[in-house]
Order: structure tokens, then C-alpha cells, then sequence
């Protein structure tokens, strides 16, 4: 998400669920939507129905996606960006891209500095003392006015298109396959179908998930895929698009309302130098860098200002920087993404932990860090519809004793442990927001069972509790505390229509905020999330909307719920329109200029500007960058191996991982090498499972009982497993074992010279619930992309072995 | 659409033509069509079939296999088959619905000697009716898909009933609701073959020129048809290849149908034998 | 095959005739056919709770017309309405039922003393004092007003608060002001994971 947001302007799913029956060729990598999304992949169905489009599958596993591919291709686990890095190449050698589309929408041509060079996996100005690097010589060119400077002919050896394509000369067909494992001729074919698009009148989606996030390098192999979609032109088109499939019903709108580093609506949380509201805004404002940019972030004072206004209602006000010195300060080398959270309570540094319908103990890497760091927690709060792994940690050894004999008896465990019982989703009215942004609005159809309570009457009961506490005995800096608003017509049991009302924000008069366009930065106006601005008008909860006209015939359905930014549905939506305005694909053209205005989908643009502003409004260049400065390792993708690999990079084998990946280093972290641990491991979820919920469940616990482990058929020939064996599968780290699933679905790949096997695991399984079996988190690394915090789940290190044909008799 | 007519009874005399409010406009019979080529073997049909009958659900032996029942049972009428298959050294995962087929000469029917456990209505629905099921198994022999299930406790067979309670109040069965490619659809049979025509003329188009309809002569056709991208290889589906109702059946209904009077006194004593048998029916059932 | 909704509902609701001509009755064969389970149900509106598509589901409760009776779920399907699923679903959203009515929810809260091998029952009142004085104790111990530099921070970082990720944008927008008043800065959800 974060590459997308660098990228263009917003980190989000750039279309929708719907578009994707607009698409002519689908390439669904990192992903494995036909079984992690069923319902969405109806639109890959429909596009290849209607459309005649084509699927296009690569994934270490032949799965149910590429059971209706038209093509499939065999990878290893970990080399997603030679692939793309392949198709770049493949595109230009081809002469597929869309140069007019680079000009226009892209800083394919603004100039890099002097200076900026790679070299043997390096780019310029990587300090090896210090393992990180200066990203002064990754630079434009500035004019004197501060703009970024141009080649209009875009031949300049160092404009960007010419660095690019310099930078991916290097990833031919042969080195794709040598890296990648698949075959010269596979990759060819595949590259054949994706890079057609490669026309204003063919368009290409990509649908990944969590096969691209779950990568010691990340978020530099999602700016692969999105600078691929750029040079296709397929970004801003219907039918096209980076399509980011989220894993859970609202992680979308969860990380809209703020995570470690920020506050709602992707405002920075405050460092702890920017002691002002005007130090923070001067810092976090950006300037244009290009004459014809919007710069909408331009507009940071309005939101920061109403969201402090939200927060602390009466008490901000203009003389006391409307409580902006209330808000938490991060240090400037602060981490407290998941990896660090978690490293921290095993080294003893929190005292609780608040687990809200999060179950750390089984999707966190490396179970036994988990397990072992809970037990030096203080307490533990666990609120959910189920017991889960996390809230019973103190019972792992009881429970799972095969896997945790060494984990410390209850007795020695001091955490006091709270298991909350919390409503379910038919208990809770409320909006969840999905992977195309939309926030649709429920109802709740029952009480919840028993005593349990809904999550907000136990936030609402917790807080109330301690600012009791705090109003009585006094304590530790209680301003922030009693400052913050809590001012529900029911404080114990606040409305959700009520705090979505809150969300949306309100005038100085008490009216409904129609959108962020009247957003004030004087104090006037409070609002929870700019973002969000819209979708609780005087005219009622938009969200809650049912209409189905379909006007533009694309499938937008603009009057079904509402999503943000300001209700478009296809985001960057200008970049369909030449620099004249006019559409690159009448037939499918999402929004049309008559020399006024524009009409159709919402503009993601100013609506009565002429097509000379830029196109990505959300970014200081006006355009999408294909050359990127936000991220550590680099401004362009470069393939790294991860960090635990079973061949060096042939690239550059002095720089073999990527060498800001980070890897977490307490005595409990330990590293496998491949002389060891020789298999490519990979875990993934079963379309009959929702990650660790349903094995509460009895049609799922049918659907799919007992954990296996995808084996290879040539490994399991050299192993003599046979299907239904009973196999161990150990890493560094841990162990896990169940049944061998022996499979033509996953083969050998030849990679450098050598074979590779990968074993698949699914996850899903736990030592509570209907059906039980082993955490796949026993095996995986804490390893994380130092950008995204994403663990390396998909391609570390293991080893296999047969252990019988029946389980091993468990202790009791 | 009116499900009380009947166009057949186990181990009974021909009903005669339609009758009854909507005779006249019961023109068409109903289908299901299965398009295998957008299957992406989800197993939505299977949980909305036992959640609509609200059938119990079961732990199965792990069989190296994403299939994780390996058949059809008693409280479990449909089926993904999943099936690996190499064609030109392209890895094939074929996955099929399995069920009762609807077939429009049923076999299980004609083999049925206990009158009225088994009714074929006009709209070609082929229901059981326990209220009259002996447990003899017949139907199963009967049958040349191997579909219908005895239950080793109620000793009554079971199988799908494509959703005749739903159907009857003009609702598609709850699988084809649930699906969420549109691999399968629900229509009158005439608009469904059609439908399937079109299908494999496009599959046909695309360059997959083994693609073909299963709707198997040898019992008359289904009211459950396929579209099958190698339709040269039904069983790689798991379907059987020519199926065909077994000859000691048709032999029964066909030349010896006058076997078939004494047949109702045999389904009375039949009765009457598996009442002494198993004992009073139980309501209780295996549900929960 | 346009179906409208409520129109087979009033059909199931209004029953059949059955009679036949031919000296066989065939109601026992439609008695099999239960009445339609949802004929007389109350329908709401809700959204899939799993993945992040968001089909439209209705659920359809029984008994909430009433007064003393405890509504129950009997019945999941999707809506047919929505552009996005269109009434269809997958094998998760199909179970939803199951996630509502399950034994294994749990209905009371459970505490595990220090050192104890087992949940205890406790009361919400006394785990709601309890949770807030310790989380008290430790911001009283681990607040840092001022950072080494003598910056202004007013942080907590003893303390993490994780989740949100599968309950609505409102709870999320309510545990940001909870984690901002307090002052965490350790608040995370599974975007990561």
C-alpha cells in the first residue's frame, strides 16, 4: 500500500471489484483470488465471458486460480520482481510502451540529478557504516524555482524513462528464468498476454494480495508491478489498475483511521521535533514540484486542524494550537510497526497488551517469540467472539505440547490474562470498507449472546473507567486524557450512526459536512477523517445506499454506498484522457471534458479544470512516479533474494538480500541456511478457511479438517513420502507436522543452475477450536520489510522429513 | 411453475397427463446447468446445500486431496469432485459439481418397488419421499451415477432434491444461488441446453475444440447438464462415461412390466417388512 | 431467471394446493419440502465479515417479533441487490449462520489469574476496574512527558493496543481516540499480516 501511495498519490486498490469486468487480460500474482476471494474473482469470470479476456496465473503453486488460467507460470517464491522486472524489459524490447500516456501522466521525463548511478546491487550513496543509505544523488533537477526539471522528448540520458530502462535491461527472458525458476519459454508466454496491453485500446488489471506483501522486500516489488501498469498505460483506465486484495472485511478502513505512525486520514502522527502546530504542518505540507500540479496535500492544514477539532471538541482552540501539543511524539528513528511492537514485549519493554479481535499468537512470524513474549507481559486484555490462541497462550504447553514442551509451565506465567466476550458481525451495526474503498453500512439483526458486550460499550466502559480514575486520584499527565472528547449522547454506549456522523464532521452550526472541499483550517470545522468527509451528509448515512444505476454502463454503481476519495470509483480516473482530454478508449472512457467540465465517474481531478493540470493530484509532481525517492532501499525495484534463500543472487551476489531488510535479532530470532534447511517454504490460506476463525466452525472444520503439507511429487519420490504419510516440516525456527499432500501441482524448479523445491503450508489451523493442528507462524522468520514492517512468510527456509504413517502419539 | 404435478411414481400406474391449476402452462422442465470452465471449485454448493436442508456436517479422513469427502452421503448431496489430469503437458485441476442428475428417464424410479418414495414431477424433478421409502436400495442400483445414499441409521435414501420446496415457490436452488462464478445456472431446460450450445461455440472459438454438452442419452438425458472443456474425457470429471440405466432394470419396467402390478403389493409388504425391521420411523434423524 | 424476492416469499407463505386426479396423493411428497424456512422471518441487512470483497449478505432472524424471546439466526444468504455479489457467496460467507449460532462463542468474561491454569468467571464490573487500574499503574509508570532531549512527547510506550482490522471503521475511529488519549503509540492492526 505504501508503494502504491508513493507511486500515486493513494494506498489503496486504484479500481474496484466491479471494473474488473472491464479488463482484457488479468494477471493474478501475488495472489490467489479464484480462492481468497471467490466472490471477487466472479468479475475475472465475467471479463473472460463477456470480453474473451484473458488470466494470466504465476504463483509457486498451480491453485485454483490457474485451474482457469489461460496461462500458467511456475515461480519461486521470492523472485516476483525479476519476474516483473522481466516484463518491464519484455515491454520496452517489445516497443509496448505507451510513450504519449509516460509523457503526459509520469515523471518519465523529469531529470534525475548528477551522481545518480547502480552498481553491483548498490544505488549511489549507500553508506556501509552505517548499512542505509544518503538519498541526496536520488534527486530531480530543480529549476530555479524550485520545479522539477523536464526533457519534453524525454531522450535525456538521465530523465527517469532512460534510467528505467537502463535499470531493467538487465532482466531478460533467460535471467528471469534463471532466477525465477520457470521456463524461458512460460515466461515468454506469459509476458506475451500481460504486455499486450500495451495499447490504449487493451487494458490490464493486476490482482495481488498477500504473496506480494509478505516479502522481506515488499513494497519495492509492488512499485514493480505499478511501474509496470505505467509504462502499459493501464493505470487510471476501467479494466485496469494495481488491484490490492485485502485479507480481512476492514483492514482498508482500519489503516484509513490510523496506525502507529498515523493519525486518521494519513496525517503523520507529530515528530518530536515539530513542537508547533506550525512546525508540524510547515514539515508536513508538501510544495509543487511541477507548474500544472494540484498538490492536494496542499490542504494539510484543513484536515489536521478539523481532526484535532474532532479530538478534543471545546478544549482546541486557535490560542492553544487547537491541542495539538495533546497528541503522542515519535522520535526520528522510531519503529512501533508489528516486528518492533512484538520485539519489544519480548524483551520485556510493555507491560500490556490490547487485543482487539487480533490474534497475534497464530498470525505473527515465529510462534515462540510470540508465546514467550506474552509471558513477560503484565497483562493481557483479549476481546472476541471466540478463545483464541493468543488469549489461552498461557496453556500452549498444556495444549500444544508437541510443538511448545519448552514453553514455560502456567505456574511461572505471571500474566493477568482478560478474555472479553465481544458481539459478532450480526450483532453490530457499523461500516466495514472493502478493497475497492467502499464503505458500506450494516444493521445489526440480533442482541449478542449471552453477557457479551459490543466492542464500543467495552472501549466506551474502559475509558470511562480510567478517566474516572484519573478525574479522582489524579495520575501521570492526565490533559491528554480529560482533553479528549467523549461527548456520545450515551458515553457508555456511544452510537455508531453517531460517531460515523463525527467521522464525516460538522460546521460551526452543527451541519453535516457535505465534503472535504469545506474543510476549514480556522477551528470552524471538526472532522474524525478528511478522507471520510461525504459519506454522513445532511442528506443521510451515504453509506447506507442501495441505488443500482449503472449510467456509464462500466459497473461504477456511484449510488451503492459510498467510497472514498469523494465517491470516485476508479482513482486517477484523468489519466484515461490524452493531454487534449481526449479519451485514450472511447468504448470504455470513464470520464469525458467538453471544454467545461468533466462528467461520468466523480473526476479524481478538479472537476472544471482543463486538462492541462496534472493528473495525480495527490502527488507534488502532478504526475505518477515511476522514479521514486520514498522508500530506503532504492528509487527503482531491484530483486533481492530473501532473506533466508537457497541460492545467492545472480544479479549481484555480494548483495544478495536486500540490505535494509530488517531482521529482528533477539536470542529467539535464529536464521537457517540452506546446507540445512534446503526447501522454499510458502504458506497461503484455502478457500474453504477464513484465516483463524473458522476452525470454530463445522461446515468449514468439513470443508477442509486437516492440515497438510503440499509436497512436490519428485521430492516426495527422493523422501519415499507418500500421500496421507505423516511429515515434519522444521525451519530454524520451529517445527510443524500433519499429513503429506504429494502433488503434481507444485514442481521442481531449475534456479541457477540447481533444482529448488518449495513446500506449501496452509495456515489456518491452531490448538483451539473444532479442528486443531499446528501454527504454520512455529516456522516463519521475524523478518520484515524495513519499509512496511511486512513479515517474510512466503519463501523461507525448511526441511522435510517422513515421519511415518500415522501421527506420532502425543504425549499426554 | 407448480411442482404438484406429477409425471411419475415409483411402483404405480402412469398419473395420466398434467393435471391441476397451471396444467396447461407446465410446458417446461427445469434444468441445472453446470459450466465446468468457470468452477473454481469453491465448495459455496456445498455448504448452501447442507445449510439449506440443514444437513450435519462431517469430518472426513484426509485423502491427499483437496476432495475432502470422497463421495456423496445420506446428508451430503453435493459434490466437488476434484480431478488432476495432463493434456499435452499442461497440467489439468478439473473440478465438477456432482449430484443427482435429474435424469429424464430416471433409473432409480423405475427400479423403486415402493410406490411413491419415489416421484418425478413434470417440471422433471426428481424427488424422494422418505414418508415411503422401504430401505431396500434398489434406487441405488438403479441408479448409473451411484447417487442415491441409504442412511445406515433412518434406513431411508437420501439425495438432492434440487431444492424442490425452493423451486416450487419460483427460487432457484440454494447451490445455483450460492455460486459465485455463474458456473451454474438455473432456467428452463430448452433455454439451458441453448445456453450450453452457445458456450461450447465459444469454447469452441477460443481454441478448445474438445469442449462438448453431457447430457447423457442413455438415460434420456439430465436435468442436470454440463458444459465440459474435454468433454472427450467425462470421467476425468468424474462423470461416467455412458451411462445407462443396468438392463436388469429396464428389463423390469420394459418387457416385464406386468411385474409391475404385483410390484405395488410388494412395495405395501415391502412396508410392512421394513417396518418390522428397522421399527417405527425415528424423527430424531443424524441432524446436530 | 429474474427472481423477485419477495414475491416467492408471499408465494411460500401463501402455501399450495395440492391435489391430484390419479388416486394418489403427492402432498406427502411435498411434505418433505418443509415449509420454507424463511417464509416468516425479519430480515436485515449486513455485510460478510471475512475478506475484504464485502458481499452483501441478509440475515434472517426468528422469534425477534415477539417480546421475552431471545431472536436466534436461521438462515445467511446473500443479497441479491448488491452489484458486488449479487446474492451470491462463497463457502465462508455460506457458514455465517455457524459464526452467529456457535457453541464455542463465548458468553461471559473469562480471567486467568497470575500463575493459574485455568479461566476463572469474573464479572464485567470487576474486570472493567481491574483492566483500568492496571492499565493506570503501567501509563503511570511509563509515561514519558519529555524525550532525552528534553522534547515534548507525551507518550506511552508500555503499553501496545492492537486490532480493528475485522470490526467497522467506527470502533476503529473509537480505539484512536482511546490509544490517542492515553497516548500509545504502539497501536497496530493486520494490514501488516
Amino acid at each position: 500500500m505504501a508503494s502504491l501511495a508513493a507511486t500515486f498519490g493513494r494506498g489503496a486498490m486504484t479500481n474496484g471489484w466491479t471494473d474488473i469486468a472491464n479488463a482484457d487480460v488479468v494477471l493474478a500474482m501475488g495472489g490467489n483470488p479464484a480462492e481468497n476471494h471467490p466472490v471477487g474473482f466472479r468479475f475475472v469470470m465475467e471479463a473472460k465471458r463477456k470480453r474473451g479476456a484473458k488470466l494470466v496465473s504465476v504463483d509457486p503453486r498451480f491453485n485454483r486460480t490457474s485451474a482457469v488460467a489461460d496461462s500458467y507460470t511456475p515461480i519461486r517464491a521470492g523472485s516476483d520482481i525479476a519476474f516483473l522486472g522481466g516484463l518491464i524489459h519484455y515491454t520496452f524490447s517489445h516497443s509496448l510502451e505507451q510513450r504519449e500516456y509516460l509523457r503526459v501522466h509520469t515523471n518519465a521525463p523529469f531529470l534525475i540529478r548528477e551522481g545518480f548511478g547502480f552498481d553491483e546491487g548498490l544505488f549511489s550513496g549507500w553508506d556501509e557504516s552505517r548499512k542505509a543509505y544518503d538519498k541526496s544523488s536520488w534527486g530531480y533537477e530543480l529549476d530555479s524555482q524550485g520545479y522539477a526539471k523536464i526533457d519534453p522528448a524525454v531522450e535525456h540520458p538521465r530523465s527517469v524513462l532512460q534510467l528505467l530502462k537502463k535499470h531493467y535491461s538487465r532482466y531478460t527472458p533467460e535471467m528471469v528464468s534463471r532466477i525465477c525458476g520457470c521456463t524461458v519459454e512460460e515466461f515468454e508466454r506469459a509476458a506475451a498476454i500481460v504486455c499486450s496491453t500495451g495499447k490504449p485500446d487493451r487494458q490490464g488489471t493486476i490482482m495481488y494480495a498477500l504473496g506480494w506483501t509478505h516479502h522481506s522486500h515488499s513494497v519495492q516489488l509492488i512499485r514493480t508491478a505499478a511501474i509496470l501498469q505505467l509504462i502499459l498505460g493501464n493505470i487510471g483506465m476501467p479494466g485496469g489498475g494495481v488491484n490490492a486484495l485485502r485479507g480481512h472485511s476492514n483492514i482498508q478502513g482500519a489503516t484509513d483511521m490510523g496506525g502507529w505512525n498515523t493519525l486518521p486520514g494519513y496525517l503523520k502522527v507529530p515528530h518530536a521535533d515539530q513542537a508547533s502546530l506550525k512546525n508540524y504542518l510547515e514539515q508536513n505540507t508538501p510544495k509543487p514540484l511541477r507548474p500544472n500540479s494540484l498538490n492536494y496535500w496542499s490542504n494539510t492544514p484543513q484536515f489536521v486542524v478539523s481532526l484535532l477539532k474532532a479530538y478534543y471538541g471545546e478544549r482546541a482552540t486557535k490560542g492553544n494550537d487547537y491541542g495539538y501539543r495533546w497528541l503522542p511524539r515519535l522520535g526520528e528513528t522510531d519503529n512501533l510497526s508489528w516486528g518492533y511492537i512484538f520485539d519489544g514485549i519480548y524483551a520485556g519493554k510493555m507491560e500490556g497488551l490490547v487485543s482487539f479481535g487480533m490474534n497475534p499468537v497464530a498470525n505473527g512470524p515465529n510462534t515462540h517469540k510470540m508465546l514467550a513474549g506474552l509471558a513477560k507481559l503484565k497483562w493481557l486484555i483479549v476481546a472476541d467472539c471466540f478463545e483464541t490462541e493468543t488469549a489461552a497462550f498461557w496453556n500452549a504447553r498444556k495444549l500444544a505440547d508437541k510443538y511448545y514442551s519448552s514453553a514455560p509451565d502456567p505456574a511461572q506465567i505471571q500474566t493477568e490474562v482478560f478474555l472479553l466476550p465481544t458481539a459478532c458481525f450480526a450483532e453490530k451495526d457499523g461500516s466495514f470498507v472493502n478493497s475497492s474503498r467502499w464503505a458500506q453500512w450494516k444493521y445489526a439483526a440480533l442482541d449478542p449472546p449471552g453477557e457479551a458486550r459490543r466492542d464500543q460499550d467495552i472501549i466506551a466502559g474502559l475509558f470511562l473507567k480510567i478517566r474516572a480514575l484519573y478525574e479522582k486520584e489524579g495520575g501521570r499527565a492526565p490533559e491528554p486524557l480529560l482533553a479528549m472528547a467523549w461527548n456520545w449522547q450515551n458515553p457508555a454506549t456511544p452510537s455508531l450512526a453517531e460517531v460515523a456522523q463525527e467521522i464525516n464532521g460538522r460546521d460551526a452550526n452543527g451541519q453535516q459536512l457535505a465534503g472535504y472541499a469545506a474543510l476549514k483550517a480556522d477551528g470552524s470545522t471538526a472532522s474524525g477523517n478528511w478522507l471520510y468527509a461525504g459519506s454522513f451528509t445532511e442528506a443521510g448515512n451515504q453509506m447506507a445506499r442501495r441505488g443500482l444505476e449503472d449510467p456509464t454502463g462500466l459497473g461504477l454503481y456511484s449510488n451503492w454506498a459510498w467510497n472514498w476519495p469523494a465517491n470516485r470509483r476508479i482513482q486517477y480516473n484523468r489519466a484515461s484522457a490524452d493531454a487534449a482530454g481526449k479519451p485514450w478508449d472511447p468504448s470504455r472512457a470513464p470520464l469525458r471534458w467538453n471544454g467545461k467540465t468533466w462528467s461520468g465517474d466523480v473526476p479524481d481531478y478538479k472537476a472544471d479544470a482543463g486538462p492541462e493540470l496534472g493528473a495525480f493530484i495527490m502527488l507534488p509532481e502532478g504526475v505518477a512516479k515511476l522514479f521514486a525517492t520514498d522508500f530506503v532501499e532504492g528509487p527503482f525495484p531491484e530483486h533481492y533474494e530473501p532473506v533466508e534463500s537457497p541460492v545467492e543472487n545472480i544479479l549481484h551476489p555480494k548483495v544478495s538480500a536486500n540490505p535494509l531488510a530488517k531482521i529482528f535479532h533477539s536470542d529467539i530470532d535464529r536464521l537457517g541456511a540452506p546446507e540445512e534447511f534446503p526447501y522454499v517454504a510458502t504458506t497461503y490460506r484455502l478457500t474453504e478457511h477464513f484465516h483463524y476463525w473458522t476452525k470454530h466452525l463445522a461446515p468449514n472444520s468439513q470443508l477442509q479438517p486437516h492440515f497438510f503439507v503440499e509436497i512436490p511429487e519428485a521430492l516426495a519420490r527422493e523422501k519415499s513420502i507418500r500421500s496421507g504419510d505423516w511429515v515434519r516440516v522444521r525451519s530454524a525456527r520451529g517445527k510443524v507436522e500433519g499429513r503429506a499432500m504429494v502433488t503434481r501441482r507444485m514442481r521442481g524448479l531449475k534456479v541457477a543452475g540447481k533444482t529448488v523445491y518449495q513446500i506449501g503450508l496452509p495456515i489456518h489451523w491452531g490448538f483451539i477450536g473444532r479442528v486443531t493442528g499446528p501454527l504454520v507462524n512455529n516456522l516463519s522468520p521475524a523478518v520484515v520489510d524495513p519499509n512496511a514492517g511486512t513479515p517474510e512468510y512466503k519463501g523461507f527456509l525448511v526441511n522435510l522429513e517422513r515421519v511415518g504413517e500415522k501421527a506420532e502419539p502425543e504425549k499426554v | 411453475m407448480n411442482t404438484t404435478l406429477v409425471k411419475a411414481i415409483s411402483a404405480s400406474p402412469a398419473p395420466g397427463p398434467p393435471f391441476g391449476p397451471g396444467a396447461a402452462k407446465q410446458t417446461h422442465t427445469v434444468a441445472k446447468l453446470i459450466d465446468t470452465t468457470t468452477c473454481i471449485g469453491c465448495k459455496a454448493c456445498e455448504v448452501a446445500c447442507q445449510e439449506w436442508n440443514d444437513q450435519p456436517f462431517l469430518i472426513g479422513a484426509f485423502e491427499g486431496t483437496y476432495q475432502t469427502l470422497t463421495d456423496l452421503t445420506p446428508s451430503f448431496w453435493n459434490l466437488i469432485k476434484f480431478n488432476e489430469a495432463e493434456q499435452e503437458g499442461h497440467l489439468l485441476w478439473l473440478m465438477a459439481k456432482y449430484q443427482c442428475m435429474h435424469c429424464v428417464d430416471p433409473g432409480c424410479l423405475k427400479a423403486c418397488p415402493a410406490p411413491g418414495a419415489i416421484v418425478q414431477y413434470t417440471n422433471g424433478i426428481v424427488d424422494f419421499n422418505a414418508e415411503n421409502c422401504i430401505g431396500c436400495g434398489y434406487c441405488m442400483t438403479g441408479c448409473p451415477f451411484d447417487v442415491p445414499k441409504l442412511h445406515p441409521r433412518t434406513k431411508k435414501v437420501q439425495k438432492c432434491t434440487l431444492c424442490s420446496d425452493r423451486v416450487s415457490v419460483g427460487l432457484e436452488p440454494a447451490c445455483i444461488k450460492a455460486c459465485p462464478t455463474n458456473c451454474l445456472s438455473f432456467g428452463t431446460r430448452e433455454d439451458l441446453l441453448a445456453k450450453a450450445e452457445a458456450r461450447v461455440e465459444a469454447l469452441k472459438d477460443e481454441g478448445r475444440s474438445e469442449s462438448g454438452i453431457y447430457n447423457p442419452p442413455g438415460v434420456g438425458g439430465t436435468h442436470v447438464v454440463y458444459v465440459l472443456a474435454h468433454a472427450d474425457h467425462p470421467e476425468n470429471y468424474g462423470l461416467p462415461r455412458d451411462p445407462a440405466i443396468p438392463w436388469t432394470v429396464a428389463l423390469w419396467k420394459g418387457p416385464l412390466k406386468w411385474l409391475g402390478n404385483l410390484v405395488l403389493l410388494g412395495g405395501i409388504l415391502g412396508t410392512f417388512f421394513h417396518y418390522v425391521r428397522y421399527g417405527p420411523r425415528r424423527y430424531k434423524d443424524e441432524t446436530g | 431467471m429474474e427472481l423477485s424476492r419477495r414475491g416467492f416469499l408471499r408465494a411460500a407463505s401463501s402455501g399450495a394446493a395440492l391435489t391430484t386426479a390419479f388416486g394418489f396423493d403427492a402432498r406427502p411428497a411435498l411434505a418433505q419440502a418443509r415449509e420454507l424456512k424463511i417464509s416468516r422471518t425479519t430480515q436485515t441487512h449486513s455485510i460478510c465479515p471475512y475478506c475484504a470483497v464485502s458481499c452483501s449478505v441478509i440475515i434472517h432472524t426468528l422469534g425477534d417479533k415477539a417480546r421475552n424471546v431471545t431472536p436466534t439466526v436461521v438462515h445467511v444468504e446473500g443479497d441479491p441487490d448488491s452489484p458486488i455479489n449479487r446474492g451470491t457467496l462463497c463457502s465462508k460467507g455460506l457458514s455465517l449462520k455457524q459464526f452467529v449460532v456457535n457453541d464455542q462463542r463465548l458468553t461471559r468474561p473469562l480471567y486467568r489469574a497470575p500463575g493459574a491454569s485455568d479461566w476463572k468467571p469474573i464479572s464485567w464490573e470487576e474486570a472493567l476496574d481491574r483492566m483500568a487500574r492496571l492499565i493506570k499503574t503501567t501509563r503511570n509508570a511509563g509515561f514519558e512527558e519529555k524525550d532525552g532531549q528534553g522534547r515534548l512527547v507525551n507518550r506511552l510506550t508500555n503499553m501496545a493496543i492492537i486490532g480493528g482490522c475485522t470490526d467497522t471503521n467506527e470502533i476503529n475511529y473509537l480505539l484512536g481516540k482511546f490509544r490517542f488519549a492515553l497516548g500509545v503509540l504502539a497501536y497496530e492492526n493486520q494490514a501488516r499480516l
